[in-house]
């Protein structure tokens, strides 16, 4: 294990200078090569889901530069600094949770956005990030795998500022912030019995959930989701039109500016949550299943950077971002494809906006800072 | 040391647990896009066939673009129902920054009411954008010219024109030409769903509805690529609908005004035709009413006002009203006469004013009090004495009557171009017995054989047998179409004439003697038709005074209404020129009174007119 480290490019540097420029700046080559086929991809369809609209192109290009600094400053933070403030951050975000709750009771309706004069803030993406980190801190503290009480503590980490986002509401960050936790938890050894006893609750909870938790426009999603003709216009009307999309398009697709469902304004939503119908109509099967190898490669690639990290703290956070990022491509693409209920999450890298492009790829600069941090033990 | 070896032991311990839990993971991912790739290879390659459909439907339109009707011309191509455009003022919402502001500016140039806004913002709220909303419907020629001129600083106004049919000549041609309506409940059973999917309106009488097939034209079509809101992007496919085709009708528009206006403030009917072809030349049936009105739909009340009147203009007298023939029928009579050998040259029957069958008490008689003396069988035509023709009926007996007339076709219907044409009624034995369930009396036989009683006939009717006297038993079939004229290559198509069984078995000379006799009635010397001696060409003709009886005996007639309405009906039927016959005519007066005096009149205006003006120069 620790001799391959050592042979290891990302760690040791090498001869070619960009690698080793790379390295200086600690980013991992392999890692950024996914992320920019992505990002580069994510521009060529926007520009045709946009309506051919360079404007937009070039901000979400911007937004896309922004995202790649917050990226390079967090590459350059050592696990240990992060593990050292990972309580002061979690407990700050989820005082702003509460406070952006608390001014959505005021202002009567939905509140995600918190205004902080110079920027508005949404703390949720904040936790999407806090959350697996608390986890991993809290479950790093004493050897793996965790005691009941611990795995109550941790349990209690990811539900309450899940339960907070989910009752701002937003279920998608809810969905991926709770899972983040869970994936953290899972990693460092969840008992299969437990995971078993939580799968049975969890089926005994969804009466309940459903009657009181969840908002009448939820349910109706659900409904609409099982039943999408039942309001062909309405409602079931996304997903009706974004399963022709992708149906349409075939093995080769329409061709890059040729899809009619998105072109002509069939297809809703069409340059943010759902844009792999646009994706899927005009590239076609091929096309998605390249897109979904990218997406494929980098969670891999992010599995292997947690498989390589070489204290608990890295080892789960670095595995929970990256299994959490799949969660978002999953999601996603099985809300387009008909396959899931549609939840608004958006696909990463590629979906216009910028919040969650920021996030996801401060979670890259966790993952390379976790990769190219590492020292070298002396055998 | 103890402690380190134990962490060491965790450690690896832990790297092992953790590295089963990411193979596990692995798994997870793998699975769950494996489900991903199934569900795309599902949609995209299984299913690609369907939501392809589905994309297509949803992006391609069939637009249906309805075909122009055909036009309607009379014989020297006047017009007679067109499509004229009816512009409206529309305004597209996308292309208007300030509503208000334009509003306000084209209230300056044309006149939009209060009313034409508050509807304006109704339509406003409920269309796209980019669809035009109209603002002033109907305007004006001087209207249309304002707005083009002010057009280029007025973005998003349009003018936008639609078709629609107009008659041009109004009441004079609605019994004939008929109108379009819109279509109804009732068109929509019988109409080609497709070839109608863009057409709103459809022949309801006359004409318009005869040569519905011919006038319609097809269907087009446009398949159009629209987005989501339904705004047509470009056009895909064309098929361009086939124009309805041109009628030129028999109908010379000149005559059957002329003919309008002679019949004057009195209700009935004329027909005149061309006795070689059959061609139709003037129809009339007065009053008429205002085909105009029914295009778009005429308001209830008005409609109420045409349908309750007691004039029924509704009423198409020249093809529906049924009158006896009355003395018209005499030379008929007297060609039957003459076939059957019951009556010849020398033949005279003594008319002392009434006629007596033996046995009987009842006496017949005749319409002049004193009788005409002794009359041979042409004076029995110029003086129309019915005593002689009471003779002749006898001894013809109905059965041989009704054999006789029914060649010239009394009792059946001309087949004339146009709907619901009543036949007449040539009553028989058999008919009594079928129809009424009782014997046929000796005394039917005498009132048959003056043209009254039971027989009825068409003004129509009377025309065609009119025609059929002058061309000597020639008989053509009646026909309001000359020409039908294709639209796209100009093309005419004349019709041709349909020829029916002639009459026969008679004589030259017996035809003579009995046309002879026709003229006698305007140039003999007791003749009831003197009065169109002057016409610049000879005329033969017969008048006609048929009883009115079996009138309802409605309360709401008032007892001066009742009096005129028990007149008799005037009836005349003539052709000329006597030896070559250009024209046949039938006049028919509702309670006109005399058939010389009142119905003679009026077919010499007509005739006047035909030969002074009209033949010869189209």
């Amino acid at each position: 294990m620790k001799l391959a480290d050592r042979y290891d490019l990302g760690a040791q540097g090498s001869a070619a200078p960009l690698t080793g420029w790379l390295a200086r700046l600690h980013l991992d080559a392999a890692l950024l090569l996914g992320l920019l086929a992505l990002a580069g991809g994510g521009l060529v369809i926007l520009y045709s889901a946009s309506g051919e609209d360079l404007d937009e192109v070039a901000r979400q290009g911007a937004r896309f530069a922004v995202a790649f600094v917050a990226m390079v400053v967090l590459a350059q933070v050592s696990p240990q600094t992060l593990r050292r403030w990972t309580p002061r951050l979690f407990l700050a975000g989820l005082l702003l949770l509460i406070a952006v709750l608390v001014m959505g009771e005021i202002g009567k309706g939905a509140q995600r956005w918190l205004d902080l004069g110079v920027i508005r803030f949404q703390p949720s993406e904040l936790m999407k990030l806090a959350v697996p980190m608390m986890v991993a801190w809290h479950l790093a503290e004493s050897p793996l795998p965790p005691r009941a009480l611990r795995l109550l503590a941790s349990a209690l980490l990811i539900v309450v500022p899940a339960a907070l986002v989910a009752k701002q509401p937003d279920l998608g960050t809810a969905l991926l912030i709770a899972s983040s936790g869970f994936f953290a938890l899972f990693l460092a050894g969840l008992p299969w019995r437990l995971l078993a006893g939580f799968a049975a609750a969890a089926a005994a909870f969804v009466w309940p959930a459903w009657e009181f938790l969840l908002h009448q426009y939820q349910r109706e999603r659900v409904h609409t989701f099982f039943n999408p003709e039942r309001d062909p216009l309405g409602a079931g009307y996304h997903i009706i039109q974004s399963k022709i999309a992708v149906g349409s398009g075939g093995v080769y697709g329409k061709g890059w500016l040729n899809g009619t469902q998105s072109q002509l304004d069939f297809l809703p939503e069409r340059h943010t949550d759902f844009i792999f119908a646009v994706f899927s109509e005009e590239f076609g099967l091929i096309g998605a299943l390249l897109l979904l190898a990218v997406y494929l490669y980098v969670v891999l690639r992010g599995l292997y950077i947690a498989l390589q990290a070489q204290d608990t703290f890295s080892r789960l956070l670095a595995g929970s971002l990256s299994l959490t990022f799949f969660v978002y491509v999953f999601v996603n693409t099985g809300m387009v494809v008909g396959l899931l209920p549609v939840v608004g999450l958006p696909l990463p890298l590629i979906s216009y906006g910028g919040t969650s492009m920021v996030t996801v790829m401060a979670g890259f600069g966790i993952l390379m800072s976790i990769h190219t941090h590492r020292k070298l033990l002396s055998p | 040391m103890a402690r380190s070896r134990v962490q060491l032991k965790d450690h690896f311990s832990e790297t092992r647990l953790f590295f089963s839990r990411v193979v596990w993971m692995v798994l997870l991912v793998g699975a769950l896009t494996a489900i991903t790739v199934t569900r795309l290879f599902y949609l995209q390659v299984a299913d690609h066939h369907h939501y392809s459909t589905l994309s297509n439907d949803n992006r391609v339109k069939l637009i249906a673009v309805p075909p122009t009707r055909g036009l309607i011309f009379d014989r020297n191509g006047v017009l007679l129902a067109e499509n004229r455009p009816d512009y409206r003022l529309e305004v597209t919402p996308e292309q208007v920054d300030d509503m208000d502001a334009l509003i306000a500016d084209l209230r300056r140039l044309v006149e939009v009411g209060d009313d034409d806004v508050r509807r304006f913002q109704v339509h406003l709220r409920r269309k796209h954008a980019f669809e035009g909303v109209p603002l002033r419907f109907h305007l004006s020629d001087e209207e249309v010219a304002t707005l083009a001129v002010a057009r280029h600083r007025l973005p998003g106004v349009n003018i936008v024109a639609r078709l629609n049919r107009h008659y041009t000549l109004g009441g004079t041609l609605s019994h004939v030409v008929g109108y379009v309506g819109r279509i109804d409940e009732r068109d929509l059973r019988s109409l080609d769903p497709t070839d109608y999917r863009a057409t709103t309106h459809i022949g309801k009488i006359g004409i318009e509805k005869f040569y519905e097939d011919a006038l319609h034209g097809r269907v087009g079509h446009q398949q159009v690529e629209t987005n989501a809101q339904g705004r047509i992007l470009r056009t895909l496919e064309e098929q361009p609908p086939q124009p309805g085709k041109h009628l030129y009708l028999s109908l010379d528009a000149r005559l059957q005004r002329i003919a309008e206006e002679a019949l004057g403030e009195f209700r009935g009917a004329v027909v005149a035709i061309e006795p070689n072809s059959g061609e139709v030349l003037a129809m009339v049936s007065k009053p008429g009413y205002d085909p105009n009105a029914f295009v778009n739909g005429i308001s209830r009340t008005a409609y109420q006002a045409l349908q309750g009147s007691h004039d029924q203009p509704l009423f198409n007298r020249a093809l529906l009203g049924q009158y006896p023939p009355g003395s018209t029928i005499k030379p008929f009579m007297a060609l039957a006469g003459l076939a059957y050998g019951e009556s010849h040259s020398g033949h005279t029957q003594y008319c002392p004013g009434y006629y007596q069958l033996p046995g009987e008490a009842r006496r017949y008689r005749d319409w002049k009090r004193g009788g005409h003396g002794r009359v041979d069988l042409d004076q029995a035509i110029t003086q129309s004495c019915d005593v002689y023709f009471y003779d002749l009926a006898r001894n013809l007996t109905i059965d041989r009557m009704h054999a006789f007339l029914a060649q010239f076709g009394f009792g059946e219907r001309t087949g004339i171009d146009l709907h619901s044409e009543r036949p007449g009624l040539l009553p028989s034995r058999e008919w009594k017995r079928s129809q009424r369930g009782q014997v046929w009396f000796p005394g039917e036989t005498l009132i048959a054989g003056i043209g009254q009683g039971y027989t009825l006939s068409t003004p129509l009717q009377l025309a065609v047998t009119t025609a059929s006297l002058g061309t000597r038993g020639l008989r053509v079939r009646p026909r309001l179409l000359h020409a039908i004229q294709d639209p796209t290559d100009g093309s005419r198509e004349p019709l041709v004439p349909v020829f029916l069984e002639p009459v026969g078995g008679l004589s030259e000379q017996q035809w003579d003697y009995v046309l002879e006799a026709m003229e006698h009635v305007v140039y003999g010397k007791r003749g009831t038709a003197a009065k169109l001696r002057d016409l610049p060409v000879r005329v033969a003709g017969k008048t006609g005074t048929a009883q009115v009886f079996g009138l309802a005996q409605d309360a709401e007639y008032d007892a001066e209404e009742i009096e005129e309405r028990l007149r008799d009906h005037a009836l005349f039927i003539a052709y000329a020129p006597a030896d070559a016959p250009r024209i046949a005519l039938a006049v028919v007066v509702e309670n006109g009174g005399s058939g010389g005096s009142v119905a003679a009149p009026i077919a010499g205006r007509i005739l006047q007119a035909f030969f002074d003006t009209i033949e010869g120069r189209p």
